[in-house]
């Protein structure tokens, strides 16, 4: 066997795989979410009725807990939903111009956009394999738009490349590509993967390198209109005279390799970024607010859950307005469903068993950031021929990203300026909003120089100052997950919890889903038992 | 490295991602150095107690350490007793403790024992003993 040139170890080749694959994967490892596993969603959940009367009480209104809350009444329940916020969704979350959020720490942001302008704090994507939230995005009516994932006319950007300059993805996509196919087809014809490959299969691995990386008949990436189909020319083809195309010149593979942006272009290879994903029109926050309305008087909002006590009769809740404090209540029911965040479910005092309890306790909630930034007027579209999609950048901002609707509209809009996790959120996090919006700003105007000059609003939301998640998703290790996970799930006498902190497709809302279908069904055959 | 692998790993990054889980375990590999916000976690650039509780604790403890109240709550600094065993923070910091993440993969054992005894002798928290570098590495 021959090595590469510059052949890494093995440890710093994985490591740059997880960079390839850009922070969205860096977020999954560090969820110890490596591998791609696709929805168990079999169809609508079906349950039998229960013995009349038998009561359930639902503690969290977000996707689990109503997807919970709405089948166990369909299945005949009663079903109460107490809920810490004003309004249902949970995570599932759209901020619009005119919205007031208060952060821990009592910083207030009014959101300055214009009506009909928003972000999405929390998730954003519906991968099309996402079939269990995607049955009650349909069921309920909410009017889905495409996400585009991988836009190749969007920007990667490095300050340690090109003098800083953003180069198109589609450019560095074609010329990583490129150069790969090269190399391993010099490697074939010179016999270095002789045991790798059968002589028979040679034949068709050089076919096939020079089909996947544009490689012209002599196996060369190179200057050529085949390399240009995928990088773009120098001139593009047109009509009538003057028309002929002229090829565009390849970057060379070390400046490919030195330039760090191959860490850019690999996002949406993975399985939940790919192709299709949709997103809800006006913003992810409505499939929480049909959920909301459907459900109508079974939840109560503005409840701040203090303490959660089981018998062997059933279950009480203890809560208190949680604007305004006031006397204690209660809500009672035969059984519990309780989706609150770990993180917030181990500071309430509740009787379940030690194992749960461990469970509990040993789940943090990860750091995540996300700004919105409002311009007069969609330059991207207009100057750069970006319409949506994402751009990369290796600044601590890490992901800029274009609205997705409204395309070609003279209007304004709202782009996504920073989307991180780990340090830089964490980061972002100990300061007050203004400054982290003014940092999206300074990022994004490297990459985007109309930023300054077009700006107009903007709203931050870090996860660890969320007043109601701190954090967030959970942040399960892999060590974590193999000691505890089993009994965070298990039914503890009369409660059980759901949410994505309970599946194993953690921080998506399919995970919130499929946890909630999974605990009604084990609860249901516990009930009927 | 042979070319096996790597063609395997370029042909199919979502194939060996759980290879980078298993390889790096909770850890993010550190490779923000020279490839910034790809990345995501490493060390945070602080240095001296003040500028790390500024860079990153305030996040939750607040500016004046008071915490916070929400659906749950981030525990004040100020004036709390359970910091007079300097081993209590540094575990803490360290090792996490129910929604206070494990940041002992982000700070350094001298940044860890920097902003102990910057907590422990401001916001009205007034205990002389320092804690060293070497306290903090045998509690991780």
């Amino acid at each position: 066997m021959t090595d590469l040139p510059m052949a890494p170890s093995r440890r710093s080749l994985l490591s740059m795989i997880g960079v390839v694959a850009g922070s969205a994967a860096m977020y999954h490892a560090m969820t110890e979410l490596g591998y791609a596993e696709g929805s168990t969603f079999t169809g609508p959940i079906k349950l039998s009725n229960p013995p009349p009367g038998t009561s359930v009480l639902v503690l969290g209104a977000g996707v689990a807990g109503m997807v919970a809350a709405m089948e166990l009444r369909d299945a005949g329940y009663k079903v109460q939903v107490l809920e810490y916020n004003g309004r249902p969704g949970g995570r599932n979350w759209s901020l619009y111009g005119g919205d007031t959020y208060t952060e821990l720490g009592g910083f207030t942001q009014k959101v300055g956009f214009d009506p009909g302008q928003y972000i999405n704090p929390g998730p954003w994507r519906l991968p099309y394999h996402h079939q269990g939230i995607l049955h009650y995005v349909n069921r309920l009516g909410v009017a889905l738009e495409p996400f585009t994932q991988v836009n190749y006319n969007a920007w990667v950007h490095s300050t340690d490349a090109y003098g800083g300059k953003p180069q198109r993805y589609r450019e560095v996509q074609a010329d990583f590509q490129g150069h790969v196919a090269e190399l391993l087809s010099k490697s074939t014809k010179q016999g270095a993967l002789d045991q790798a490959v059968s002589k028979q299969d040679r034949e068709i691995l050089m076919a096939a390198l020079k089909n996947w990386g544009a490689l012209n008949e002599n196996y060369e990436y190179a200057k050529s209109i085949e390399a240009s189909n995928r990088r773009g020319f120098e001139v593009d083809p047109g009509g009538g005279l003057n028309s002929v195309p002229v090829p565009s010149e390849p970057r060379a593979l070390s400046e490919v390799l030195g330039s760090g942006l191959w860490a850019a272009i690999g996002a949406g290879c993975n399985y939940e970024m790919q192709s299709a994903i949709f997103q809800p029109k006006g913003g992810m926050g409505m499939i929480g607010k049909a959920m909301g309305k459907e459900l109508g008087p079974l939840i109560q909002y503005n409840a701040k859950v203090i303490d959660i006590k089981q018998d062997d009769k059933g279950v009480t809740a203890t809560y208190i307005d949680s604007r305004t404090g006031g006397e204690k209540r209660t809500a009672s029911a035969d059984w519990c469903v309780c989706t609150i965040p770990a993180s917030i479910l181990s500071q309430i005092p509740m009787n379940v068993g030690g194992p749960m309890k461990a469970a509990i306790n040993q789940l943090p909630y990860m750091a995540a950031l996300k700004v919105g930034l409002q311009f007069k007027r969609r330059f991207w579209e207009e100057d750069d021929k970006i319409y949506g999609g994402i751009s990369y950048t290796n600044q601590p901002n890490g992901t800029i990203s274009y609205p997705m609707w409204d395309y070609f509209s003279k209007g304004k809009g709202v782009v996504l300026g920073a989307y991180a996790f780990g340090e830089p959120a964490f980061i972002a996090a100990a300061k007050p909003p203004e400054e982290r919006i003014k940092d999206a700003l300074e990022y994004g105007s490297k990459v985007h120089p109309q930023y300054k000059e077009e700006f107009e609003a903007g709203v931050a939301v870090a996860w660890h100052r969320v007043p109601w998640t701190l954090g967030c998703a959970g942040g399960w290790t892999e060590a974590g997950r193999a000691q505890h996970y089993d009994n965070l799930c298990a039914l503890d006498g009369r409660i059980v919890l759901a949410g994505e902190h309970a599946s194993r497709i953690p921080a998506w809302q399919e995970g919130a889903v499929l946890s909630a279908l999974d605990a009604i069904e084990r609860l249901h055959k516990r009930v009927m038992a | 490295m042979n070319i096996r692998l790597a063609a395997a790993a370029v042909l199919s990054l979502a194939a060996v991602l759980p290879a980078m889980a298993d390889d790096a375990g909770p850890t993010p590999p550190r490779a923000r150095a020279s490839l910034g916000g790809f990345a995501g976690n490493s060390p945070f650039p602080f240095q001296g107690g003040e500028a790390i509780y500024k860079g990153v604790c305030q996040g939750c403890h607040m500016p004046d350490a008071k915490g916070a109240v929400g659906a749950g709550m981030y525990p004040a600094l100020a004036k709390d007793e359970k910091l007079e065993t300097a081993g209590y923070p540094v575990g803490v910091i360290v090792g996490g403790q129910k929604a206070m993440p494990a940041l002992g993969p982000m700070l350094s054992d001298q940044q860890v024992a920097d902003v102990v005894n910057y907590i422990r002798s401001h916001f009205g928290n007034k205990y002389k003993d320092k804690v060293k570098p070497e306290d903090v590495k045998v509690m991780r």
